[in-house]
């Protein structure tokens, strides 16, 4: 079954019948909230912490036990409405979601059902396609269920009421390409406003599709919900899957293949979705209004805050890495694609003036040494260089002081030790030799015996010289500035 | 000196502060008579005789080395067996919650701790507080002390009926729908339900959380209001307690007078129905309220006939989601059933919980259901606003409205058991108040007799969102120009008491009085 369509412009070609089949798809995105403590406890929340060692009387479900709102909590969920351009309710409310299974402590989740302190935004994908969002809530998370010890079931309650926001698009999104793009573009907006790590091999983001096929021209499919899909390549794959599965079963001929509402499992081992659950055995989860939290007002002075804690958003920071500072696209995209980085790139380029050599030296060296062992430093975050010690070097640098060469080991001994430029080009000795005299020497010692380069040079090959610049540079130990190199030996040629 | 069972919490205190007698002789003379009277009245599910023991003798040498007691110092307390107790088996008179110790310590439980008081042990319950005669306890009922074949009315049967008895002085309960009301009524005390917010709820055990409210009872309105200021204020742990600081009764320059106040009374609060006897003590003491300056004016409260299917729709939809985490997976009981996870769900509910519990967990489920929430819960909700403005448009006009608690006297155990809508009819007078949130408070009034038995008979006195000091303050001056909540049923001077001076004093003729002033 796998892909026997072809894919032209919009929509899915079926190779079988030549039929163009429009795939409807939106995504439904839990992520974890950055807090410091969980959003109705004051538990902390550690990934990977030992089982039921970050609980309380309210996490576990203790009977008499009442939730308190983490107002910091609400303040990332309003900062992540107001990047994602959403409007955010003066008032909303907390509902009890009511179903019964092992990790869930009080028999039900304190969700928001009809009143989420958020609707509408959506985000401009990298193509241009705008997805709109329906709406974002607040909810607490679930604890774990580990079922692979035995014939037991064991529970952890650490995640238990760990704070997440549910984000849901409208189903505009129509290729699994675009819901990969979606995904990337959402968690980069979350993680430049520290709204959440979106960490998805510990669970901090999570998501589930939503997708249907039609005919072009004709009413949608029966939506099918494809839940477990763990990293942005399976939400590709199982879109993939699904799309293909649901277009063959609808050209089967037989009715009873056909594509039913229903909620499917995907299997990233083996690629495929099945069912879970259809339609008829559907929780009904008798959503009412939680009584033991008062409404929540978000009035304009907070959010005014909250938007002030806004930095500039991946988007308009790209752009105007370009058009401001004369960055590549390339260079641009590196830098926005990691806060920490762009930050760390945009002061650096304040204090040395030179914005293109800065963001050189962080996308080529800087990132390059993350990768060498050695160093020891694998991130911004790390590092103990500071980005003024980086503007000294791209400085020292122009100024002739040291080589490139020597910039590249200055540059590796400040993210190790987070000495400043000056000290360490002391420290290692990596001046360059300014001293005429010295390099006078050295040149004369090269030009013995070379008469023939000699010859060459005054017969109007100035190129020539180049055979002479190394052995120069390697008596110096690399430090002779090489431009003075250059001009020492054709003065001195010039004279012979 | 007065016997222990015949002085209220504020005598008790001083009584102690004067020297006259020391905590630990008091938690002696408390538990001689716990020993005396809780075979045949069954009024807790467990005492904590060791530790007021040693906690009285803390409490002694605190005293000796100089400290200022607290507002309830050396006052033994009981507590509903829906309280949180740090290490203090709480069961909710439950199979399922049997054994269960809390691991933590309710707010107001600590309060009464912080004010010196010591807690006597946990009372019987009906089961998550479901009920209004005690019968739904899993451990049996509670009887009534001024009949043993009657009911003491419920839910918060045990705490009414120890401070009755003369156990304590102070008892906690928590009312959802009348369950310190109704039984302070059938036992001829004083039970207040503040308004809704007024008392932290965090470490009580949730039956209907939009209603719930601790609330004490007590012999003497001053023992009311010094419980309030201890237990109401703001609590961190409860987001819908109120910000505000614990409640201050009000200090008229004459309490005996009611110049000036305008008395509501419902129409609607005298039905048909009426018991005959309840009918003519609730209207004798209204005569009194107007003998002492108060101003009666007829009223209507137009809804309250709908207050009893509104309550049974709001109390049981929350019930069936705060009783959801009973689920065997953490804590009490657990049946293993066919080995699977909802199979075990389903084993441990249906052992655990008793009949009345499940029927009101599946009228809770019901009533949320999609499809039928706007008919049934929806509908409720919208009702539930219209009582509450029924009140709010009365308050407009007067200070109090006033009416009986119950509609009967103590009905006998097992009279009721079979019929749950005559149980439910029993919360006529006081659900309207609880869906409004407003506060209530049953006074004693008199006494009927039924079969030889004189059985007592209890006034709601209800007022305005937070007007709980206003509603105090004119039970404050009934109390002044009656006797009734002095008495006390025969029972409570069977025990014979331990202290010498107090058996002196007992019998120097008080009889079966208490000198709560003394």
């Amino acid at each position: 079954m796998s892909t026997t369509q072809e894919k032209v412009g919009i929509g899915v070609v079926s190779e079988k019948t030549g039929v163009r089949w429009i795939p409807v798809i939106g995504l439904e995105v839990h992520c974890q909230l950055d807090t410091r403590t969980k959003l109705f406890c004051g538990c902390e929340y550690r990934f990977g912490a030992p089982p039921n060692s970050l609980t309380c009387p309210r996490c576990t479900g203790q009977p008499g036990a009442l939730p308190v709102l983490n107002r910091e909590a609400l303040a990332l969920a309003v900062r992540t409405a107001l990047a994602l351009g959403a409007e955010v309710a003066p008032w909303s409310k907390f509902d009890r979601k009511n179903y019964f299974y092992c990790d869930l402590p009080k028999g039900y989740q304190i969700s928001q059902y009809d009143r989420p302190f958020c609707t509408g935004g959506g985000i401009t994908l990298p193509s241009g396609k705008r997805v709109r969002l329906t709406r974002i809530h607040l909810e607490e998370d679930a604890g774990k269920a580990i079922h692979d010890r035995g014939d037991t079931t064991l529970v952890d309650l650490n995640r238990s009421s760990v704070p997440l926001i549910e984000s849901v698009t409208e189903a505009d999104l129509e290729s699994p390409q675009e819901a990969y793009d979606y995904l990337t573009a959402l968690k980069e907006i979350l993680q430049y406003i520290g709204a959440s790590r979106c960490d998805m091999e510990k669970g901090e983001l999570r998501c589930d599709v939503n997708v249907s096929v039609h005919r072009e021209g004709e009413p949608w499919g029966a939506k099918v919900e494809v839940k477990n899909v763990n990293s942005f390549r399976f939400v590709q794959q199982a879109l993939e899957h699904e799309i293909a599965r649901q277009i063959e079963a609808c050209e089967s001929g037989d009715p009873s293949r056909y594509p039913v509402q229903e909620t499917r499992l995907f299997d990233g081992g083996k690629g495929v979705t099945r069912t879970m659950r259809t339609k008829e055995s559907a929780h009904d989860y008798r959503y009412f209004a939680e009584p033991d939290l008062p409404p929540v007002h978000v009035d304009a002075a907070f959010l005014e805050k909250q938007r002030s804690f806004l930095p500039e958003m991946p988007a308009l920071r790209r752009e105007r890495y370009q058009k401001e500072m004369g960055l590549s696209p390339y260079d641009a995209g590196v830098l926005v694609a990691d806060r920490a980085l762009a930050d760390f790139f945009e002061m650096a380029a304040r204090v040395s003036k030179k914005p293109k050599e800065c963001a050189n030296w962080i996308t080529n060296e800087v990132l390059r040494a993350f990768a060498e062992p050695e160093i020891g430093v694998k991130s911004v975050d790390e590092m103990l260089m500071k980005p003024a010690d980086l503007a000294e070097m791209v400085d020292l640098i122009h100024r002739g002081v040291i080589h490139n060469n020597a910039g590249r080991q200055l540059l590796r001994a400040m993210m190790r030790t987070g000495k400043p430029a000056e000290v360490l080009v002391e420290e290692m000795g990596l001046a360059q030799v300014q001293d005429t005299g010295q390099i006078e020497s050295w040149c004369r010692e090269a030009l013995a015996g070379k008469d023939k380069i000699v010859a060459d040079v005054k017969a109007g090959k100035p190129n020539a010289i180049n055979a002479l610049l190394g052995p120069v540079m390697k008596a110096s130990g690399g430090k002779a500035n090489p431009q003075a190199v250059r001009e020492t030996l054709l003065r001195l040629i010039e004279k012979m | 000196m007065s016997a222990l069972h015949e002085l209220d919490a504020t005598a008790l205190r001083n009584s102690i502060q004067k020297g006259e007698r020391s905590v630990r002789e008091t938690i002696l003379e408390t538990f001689a008579r716990v020993d005396a009277l809780d075979p045949p009245l069954h009024m807790f599910l467990n005492t904590q005789r060791g530790e007021a023991l040693s906690r009285a003798a803390e409490l002694d040498q605190r005293l000796a080395a100089g400290e200022r007691p607290g507002p309830l110092f050396g006052v033994p307390v009981a507590l509903k067996a829906n309280m949180c107790l740090a290490g203090v088996e709480t069961n909710c008179g439950s199979r399922i919650l049997g054994g269960y110790r809390p691991p933590y310590t309710a707010t107001f439980v600590q309060r009464l701790l912080d004010a010196g008081a010591i807690v006597v042990g946990m009372t019987n319950m009906d089961e998550f507080a479901m009920g209004s005669s005690s019968e739904n306890s899993a451990f049996g009922p509670t009887r009534n002390p001024w009949d043993p074949s009657r009911t003491p009315g419920g839910s918060s049967s045990g705490s009414a009926v120890a401070v009755a008895a003369g156990i304590v002085p102070i008892a906690l309960g928590s009312d959802t729908g009348g369950s310190v009301r109704q039984p302070a009524a059938l036992c001829g005390i004083y039970g207040f339900k503040p308004t809704y917010g007024r008392v932290s709820r965090y470490g009580l055990v949730a039956f209907g959380s939009s209603l719930d409210q601790v609330s004490p009872f007590a012999r003497s309105v001053r023992d009311i209001e010094l419980a309030m200021a201890v237990l109401s204020g703001a609590d961190e742990n409860d987001s819908t307690c109120f910000d505000e600081p614990p409640l201050q009764p009000e200090q008229p320059a004459d309490p005996g007078s009611l110049a000036g106040i305008r008395i509501g009374v419902p129409k609607e609060y005298f039905p048909a129905v009426l018991a005959g006897g309840v009918r003519e003590r609730c209207e004798a003491a209204l005569a009194r309220l107007s003998e002492l300056g108060a101003e009666l004016v007829e009223v209507s409260l137009p809804h309250t006939d709908y207050a009893i299917p509104t309550y049974y729709v709001v109390a049981t939809a929350e019930a069936s989601s705060n009783l959801a985490r009973y689920d065997g997976v953490r804590y009490g009981l657990r049946v293993e059933g066919d080995g699977s996870l909802q199979g075990m769900f389903a084993a441990t509910r249906e052992k655990g919980f008793g009949p009345e519990v499940k029927r009101r967990i599946l009228l809770g489920t019901y009533v949320l259901s999609a499809g039928y929430y706007d008919a049934w819960y929806g509908r409720a909700l919208k009702v539930r606003a219209l009582l509450a403005r029924d009140f709010e448009r009365v308050f407009e006009k007067v200070d109090v409205v006033v009416g009986p608690t119950s509609p009967t006297a103590a009905f006998k155990l097992g009279e009721k058991a079979d019929d749950p809508v005559a149980m439910y009819l029993c919360d006529i007078l006081t659900t309207p108040v609880s869906l409004a949130g407003i506060p209530g408070l049953s006074v004693p009034v008199g006494f009927v007799e039924e079969g030889g038995k004189k059985l007592p008979v209890g006034m709601q006195i209800a007022g305005p969102w937070k007007g709980d000091a206003r509603v105090l303050r004119v039970a404050r001056a009934y109390e002044i120009a009656s006797e009734y909540h002095k008495a006390a049923p025969p029972m409570a001077t069977l025990a014979p008491p331990r202290n010498p001076a107090a058996a002196k004093n007992a019998s120097t003729g008080e009889g079966a009085t208490r000198g709560a002033r003394a």
